[in-house]
């Protein structure tokens, strides 16, 4: 087996490609990238580039961008010559009271909850990165899966506009018009995907291994 | 997939051997549970037969009536894509877009991507640039988002039923096919029986 020193790809100069998953030893003194991946022609990197930095400005966009999304109308309907402006929370209330719970939880968990929660999940995963913390590694790899997988379906009400603005277009009689915030909360959403995408789960670990250092006699 | 081969994993970079992973076995990494390899039965064939059925399926999903919507005997027949030309018309060219790219293009890019690669390989040949192809397979699969453009056709339905009546087209139904046969083409893809099948004629 291997000698205990050499428990990571990166501990054992070896890079892990990020496409085909070949194990490739890392030339010493290599840049970042260290050249391509002989089977595949990807990038090798040890950790993706940046990650911290980069999660951190995405995640701060996010944050300024999910404001207008909240408080600005994502949809205006005309309906005989009565103009509604909605936003996420008032559709959701929309629903409460005219009592289509499952709708208005659908609503909100998608719209409010979700991308609150993946911004709020990796900042802590980011603090705790940047703090070298070695508290529970693999629940925190778990949280970041979990980010990983959510994101998308806050995309659930941009569809619905659409959706609306595709079927409500019958003139005088009732119009449904798509909104500023419409355009803000499809931003939130995109740039969460790409936080998510940035932010490298292997950095959970890493503190793991600096600190396991002594204990190594190979 | 050899035997006793080392393994970085992707999401903690624990190096481990990989045993032989039985057909229809998960092998998950030892420290933090990330799902290494996961072979699954006849992985090639069946991931290429289920991307051509998609492809039929996105098709007819785009050329026909996709909801009807009956208000006071009036009907208004719509496309998948006429809300995504409406969104344009009315000034949100980026939303449009965006729904543009993951309820159509994506999905589109996925499934050509897939008989891009997967048919050749059938023979043995594999496709010039393959790895550029699945590199770019990867990147695109999140932005695919047809099972939640599923459930916004879902709250629409419940949020305008009271107002109209909704009929379901062709294409609806074939896009909620489409959702079925896209989910079970990527779980039956296995990239390490592509690596290997790619070394084999070497």
């Amino acid at each position: 087996m291997m000698s205990p020193a050499a428990r990571t790809a990166q501990s054992a100069s070896l890079l892990s490609c990020g496409v085909c998953h070949l194990l490739v030893r890392k030339p010493p003194g290599a840049a970042d990238p260290a050249g391509r991946c002989p089977r595949c022609g990807a990038a090798l990197r040890a950790r993706k580039p940046d990650s911290v930095a980069r999660t951190w400005a995405l995640v701060i966009a996010a944050l300024v961008f999910y404001v207008p999304a909240n408080v600005l109308p994502i949809t205006k309907v005309t309906s005989l010559g009565v103009v509604q402006s909605d936003t996420i929370l008032s559709g959701v209330i929309y629903f409460i009271h005219s009592g289509m719970w499952p709708i208005a939880l659908v609503i909100f968990i998608a719209s409010v909850f979700v991308p609150l929660l993946k911004l709020l999940i990796l900042m802590l995963l980011l603090v705790s990165v940047q703090l070298r913390s070695r508290w529970r590694p693999k629940d925190r790899t778990r949280l970041y899966r979990i980010t990983e997988a959510i994101g998308r379906w806050s995309m659930v009400d941009i569809f619905v506009v659409t959706i609306l603005v595709a079927l409500v277009h019958l003139g005088a009689l009732a119009n449904i018009e798509a909104q500023a915030g419409a355009a803000f909360f499809a931003a939130v959403v995109v740039i969460t995907i790409f936080a998510a995408m940035s932010f490298d789960p292997r950095l959970i670990w890493d503190a793991k291994e600096s600190n396991d250092e002594p204990e190594c006699t190979p | 997939m050899s035997t006793g081969h080392l393994m970085a994993c992707h999401d903690c970079d624990l190096l481990q051997r990989m045993p032989v992973v039985p057909e229809g076995m998960t092998a998950i990494c030892g420290r933090c549970g990330a799902v290494l390899a996961k072979p699954k039965r006849d992985s090639l064939e069946r991931s290429l037969a289920l991307a051509l059925a998609g492809l039929v399926l996105l098709v007819l999903a785009n050329s026909f009536p996709f909801l009807g919507f009956k208000v006071q005997g009036q009907v208004r027949e719509t496309l998948l894509l006429t809300g995504i030309w409406e969104l344009h018309l009315q000034g949100m060219p980026q939303v449009a877009l965006l729904v543009f790219v993951t309820t159509v293009l994506a999905p589109l890019a996925q499934l050509l991507a897939l008989v891009y690669i997967l048919l050749p390989l059938k023979r043995d040949r594999p496709a010039p640039g393959m790895f550029h192809v699945f590199r770019w397979l990867r990147s695109i699969a999140p932005w695919s988002m047809t099972e939640v453009f599923m459930l916004g056709i879902l709250v629409s339905v419940v949020k305008l039923a009271k107002m109209a009546q909704i009929i379901p087209g062709t294409a609806a139904f074939c896009f909620m096919a489409l959702i079925f046969v896209l989910a079970a083409c990527m779980s039956s893809l296995d990239a390490h029986e592509i690596w290997s099948r790619w070394e084999a004629p070497r």
